[in-house]
């Protein structure tokens, strides 16, 4: 029943940004320069993923956020919001002025997602591990209403320390949950640090494996190869999918990539702006 | 008042397509069946209270009304963040059945009795907290919570408890009930219980009432949302206020009704004294009884507190 998989892939750094990623990483720039702070690195590694996601995976309906036969989408990674924030802005769930109010008194945009805020996020994230059990749940909630919706969960890399990941992976496993996939945003750094030295994941695609999941291995910031995987889903029609989707923090950025310390800034002057503006003119 | 809930639940399962269980690793007999007979929506999911909570919150956001069962600690400390975060924010119809509330769980010690249970939900916005007395008030309350928005902590006491409660004073979310009434005494005693604390506070009435001191005894089954209009309707004019509670005094009902005397009567607050659990985890074993004589909870402990009570007012 499993397809043949792709051998592991790794980020390859010859690859280029087609103009899509640029403009939806100079619409980050745009939000991060409304709230004069947020997670850039975090974001910027997540940008094909969504773009794959919403340009050309998920079901859903702009206009009506809760339609029953969408897919659901949780970005169980809160902080890289801005990636997901962004492509609501494209797809129409909200105007892309929104965007500048990022982080302000009456934003409905905050650092963190909140669902019942944000037209078209479906939970509420940031605390980390709290993604994958929700979707669990909602795998399992569709299926008792006969529903062929699917889930998607999106997991940053040190997220995954957290023990509540690996409850519910045993869970859906248990539940042979074909109609959740798990993406995990494998850029090796988290905000302390580099994955390897903190906690160190590794091998990461077996741990997946031996909780009951079939795995893809991707690189997360080509476009096609995301196309490929996850037009191909489910993997199996008795497993949970695990894609690992090799990345770079910063993505973009070229004074940003494989450094953490742009994890985060809640500082951000025009200068910085306009620096970020420039790296990616020059991509 | 244990079984009773469960089997409750199987009982709102059958007639709800909504409602779904989920056991933590804690499987009574009605569990079994309900997976047989609903498999699809009856579920026993390991030792694993983080995601059995996120679970739950996953099908809720689907429109199910999932109840979770497992012992009172691991519910409620476990996976507090889980708790606040995927049912309390998200505000999910969500119920947790919190096996043991209390000091059922005496002669396991510490680590197995939920003593900060109600405190901690209470703490949190838009749960609702409810410690019924009896297997009888267990049965009129579970038929209510099938609609009540957002979600609800169900604390349970031991099980095969003394029935007090009386369907003729009815049952409803949110609305604290009258047990005794010391009518027309202008020197009556009100005493406010919650859970299994509520029957020993009636027992310590019927003591009193033999030496002529007449107490009110205001069963508080939900104490958030606390029904603050009762408690000020029967505070008012008494002599003395008693909490009585099987919960530590720091954050449970003895404090919800003190901030809400505070909050509504300034300057003319009764005397008040608060029965509970020390800010101390349990030293001993023994049984929940030999416990709750420890900590001033039997009737006989209780009445003493009342005349000592009343002889300081005197004084």
């Amino acid at each position: 029943m499993a397809i043949d998989l792709a051998p592991a892939a790794r980020h390859d750094p010859s690859l280029r940004l087609d103009e899509r990623s640029i403009l939806l990483r100079r619409l980050v720039v745009r939000a991060l320069d409304g709230g004069a702070r947020g997670h850039i690195g975090s974001s910027l590694s997540l940008i094909e993923i969504m773009r794959v996601l919403y340009d050309d995976i998920l079901r859903y309906r702009a206009d009506t956020p809760d339609w029953p036969d969408r897919d659901r989408c949780i970005l169980s990674k809160g902080h890289g919001c801005i990636a997901q924030y962004v492509m609501l802005a494209e797809k129409g769930f909200y105007p892309h002025e929104v965007l500048d109010t990022f982080c302000r008194l009456d934003s409905i945009l905050g650092g963190h997602p909140e669902a019942g805020k944000i037209p078209g996020v479906e939970a509420s994230t940031g605390a980390l591990g709290h993604g994958l059990p929700i979707g669990v749940g909602r795998a399992l909630g569709l299926r008792i209403h006969g529903s062929d919706a699917r889930v998607f969960v999106i997991t940053g890399d040190g997220e995954i320390n957290e023990g509540s990941v690996w409850e519910a992976a045993l869970s859906a496993s248990k539940h042979r949950l074909a109609n959740l996939t798990l993406l995990i945003d494998y850029n090796k750094l988290q905000s302390a640090g580099p994955t390897a030295e903190i906690l160190d994941l590794e091998p990461l695609a077996d741990k997946w494996r031996a909780f009951g999941f079939v795995v893809a291995e991707v690189d997360g910031h080509d476009v096609e190869a995301l196309r490929r995987t996850l037009r191909a889903l489910p993997l199996d029609h008795a497993r949970p999918t695990a894609i690992i989707c090799h990345t770079v923090k910063g993505k973009g950025l070229s004074f940003a990539e494989n450094d953490a310390n742009w994890h985060h800034k809640s500082s951000i002057k025009p200068d910085l702006v306009a620096q970020m503006y420039d790296a990616l003119d020059a991509l | 008042m244990r079984p009773t809930c469960v089997d409750k639940v199987f009982e709102l399962a059958r007639r709800d397509p909504r409602v779904a269980y989920i056991g933590s690793d804690l499987d009574p007999p009605i569990a079994r069946r309900m997976r047989e007979e609903m498999p699809g929506r009856a579920f026993m999911e390991g030792v694993s209270e983080q995601h059995v909570v996120g679970m739950a919150a996953g099908l809720a956001m689907e429109g199910m009304i999932p109840y979770v069962h497992t012992i009172a600690t691991f519910i409620t400390r476990r996976c507090y963040e889980q708790v606040a975060v995927d049912l309390c924010l998200h505000n999910l119809p969500v119920r947790l059945i919190g096996n043991g509330g209390g000091l059922v769980y005496a002669p396991l010690g510490p680590t197995h009795l939920a003593i900060e249970d109600i405190a901690i939900m209470r703490a949190l916005p838009n749960m609702t907290v409810v410690s019924v007395c009896d297997a009888d008030e267990m049965k009129r309350f579970m038929d209510q919570t099938l609609d009540w928005p957002g979600p609800i902590y169900i604390r349970l006491a031991k099980g095969y408890d003394p029935i007090v409660s009386r369907p003729e004073l009815g049952f409803e979310i949110g609305k604290a009930i009258l047990m005794r009434e010391a009518a027309g005494r202008r020197d009556r005693v009100l005493l406010v219980a919650t859970g299994v604390a509520t029957t020993r506070a009636l027992a310590a009435a019927d003591l009193l009432a033999d030496e002529g001191v007449a107490c009110s005894v205001l069963h508080v089954h939900t104490v958030k949302p606390l029904d603050t209009e009762a408690l000020l309707r029967h505070a008012k004019g008494c002599k003395l206020i008693v909490t009585v509670e099987e919960h530590t005094l720091v954050g449970g009902l003895g404090s919800a009704v003190v901030d809400a005397l505070v909050e509504h009567l300034p300057g003319a607050m009764p005397p008040i004294k608060r029965l509970g659990i020390p800010d101390a985890f349990a030293r001993k074993y023994g049984s929940q009884d030999q416990l709750m004589e420890i900590y001033g909870l039997q009737p006989p402990e209780i009445a003493q507190t009342v005349r000592d009570g009343l002889c300081l007012r005197a004084a």
